[in-house]
């Protein structure tokens, strides 16, 4: 029993550790730039939904989609940018400064 | 070029000498030559004109990999400064500023005021156009001399110039690109030119292929060199590496310069093409200029890369 009580304190203990980036990570809505990935690269939303971006890279890096429907400034380490998506579709996004950078964002 | 014998290339690189510390390194005929400051120093400048490029400075950027870059700006512009022969213009390859934003831009400009060189051309990067609009801000700096297109061409001292931008319209997943409009307008600009006129092309991104995953290329640049392989001397001026690469393929030398900011890893080292971190004594020598000097008879163009320390 005790060792039971004492294996959970610790399993809540790391979760409580795990810290802002990974809580940013389980929120759906949040795209991380890092290594110069977005991630996730394809994200499903439901139309009314405001997605963010945020950029962990030491690399500036920018949120453009290739319809012109947003654009982001240059975004530095821990910048964000946030949309509001409300209408269905299927968007591209590329980054401006990596084009390599490509991820898209379905709207349902 | 090879032809290795020409006495009058020879003269233009033993002319070439820089006060202040510095590596010299001449690319001659696609060979690096390093040159004894202490001989080229003894020599006179002769009356062939001199040109100078400095690229990346990334004014905005603060982290690791270099928490100065106002300072190493200003010591590039030092050394371009000391030099014994004054140049007749700068060239500034872009990425002047990190972040597009004003205040960087404002920044910029005052200290690349103090180059003792008047003359100052400038294409963008692709850090200095991301509000979109053909680059507004960059525009609004140094669209004057493109009326406010970005590419634009000029003589000087009998070079032909040629500024072409290739950070606009980007691809998703693709290279740089220079556009059909500039190709349009450059096969204009070179139609009825002198084949023996010296050409200097300069743009940020490479003009060519030297590694497509980090997008260290441009696209549709073999359109602009279909026109461009007729002349008998071309010098192609990038930046966006912050590293040294080149090659000469016949008449073409193809070459890019060192940041003043910060250096990047080489092709493939890593996740990106992001800022590299190197030991504070080793950033000088990773940071510099370049110079382009021209034989006269037969115009030929000589580099010199040299760094801060």
């Amino acid at each position: 029993m005790t060792v039971r009580i004492l294996s959970y304190a610790l399993f809540a203990a790391t979760i409580a550790l795990a810290g802002a980036q990974a809580a940013a990570m389980a929120d759906p809505n949040v795209i991380t730039i890092k290594n110069f990935d977005y991630a996730p690269m394809a994200l499903t939303v439901a139309a009314g939904t405001t997605v963010t971006w945020r950029n962990l890279d030491g690399e500036p890096h920018t949120v453009v989609s290739t319809d012109g429907l947003f654009r982001s400034a240059a975004l530095d380490t821990n910048e964000s940018f946030t949309f509001k998506f409300t209408t269905p579709g299927t968007y591209k996004y590329i980054c401006t400064i990596h084009p390599k950078m490509v991820a898209t964002i379905t709207v349902k | 070029m090879t032809d290795f014998d020409r006495p009058s290339r020879r003269g233009a690189l033993k002319c070439l000498a820089f006060g202040g510390a510095g590596t010299l390194f001449t690319l001659a005929g696609g060979i690096v030559v390093p040159v004894d400051l202490a001989s080229a120093a003894t020599h006179k400048a002769q009356a062939t004109p001199l040109f100078v490029q400095i690229s990346d400075s990334h004014i905005g950027f603060n982290k690791e990999a270099n928490t100065d870059v106002p300072g190493t700006l200003k010591q590039s512009i030092a050394l371009v400064n000391a030099l014994p022969q004054k140049p007749a213009l700068i060239l500034h390859t872009g990425d002047v500023t990190h972040l597009t934003k004003p205040e960087e831009f404002d920044l910029a400009q005052q200290i690349l005021a103090t180059l003792a060189v008047g003359e100052l051309h400038v294409v963008p990067g692709e850090h200095d156009v991301t509000d979109g609009n053909g680059g507004t801000a960059f525009l609004a700096r140094f669209g004057k001399a493109s009326n406010n297109r970005g590419y634009y061409s000029f003589d000087s001292n009998g070079v032909h110039f040629v500024a072409l931008i290739n950070v606009l319209n980007f691809k998703p997943g693709g290279l740089g690109e220079l556009g059909a409009d500039q190709l349009a307008w450059l096969a204009d600009d070179l139609k009825g030119r002198s084949a023996s006129q010296p050409i200097v092309v300069f743009a940020h991104m490479p003009l060519w292929t030297i590694y497509e995953p980090w997008g260290w290329g441009t696209g549709d640049a073999e359109q602009a060199f279909a026109l461009l392989r007729r002349f008998g001397s071309v010098t192609v001026l990038n930046g966006h590496i912050h590293q040294i690469v080149q090659k000469v393929e016949g008449n073409i030398t193809f070459h890019t310069a060192r940041s003043t900011a910060f250096p990047q890893p080489a092709a493939g080292v890593g996740p990106g093409p992001g800022p590299l971190k190197v030991d504070a004594a080793a950033l000088p020598g990773m940071l510099g200029i370049t110079s382009i000097a021209y034989a006269k008879h037969p115009a030929a163009a000589t580099l010199t890369d040299s760094t801060l320390a």
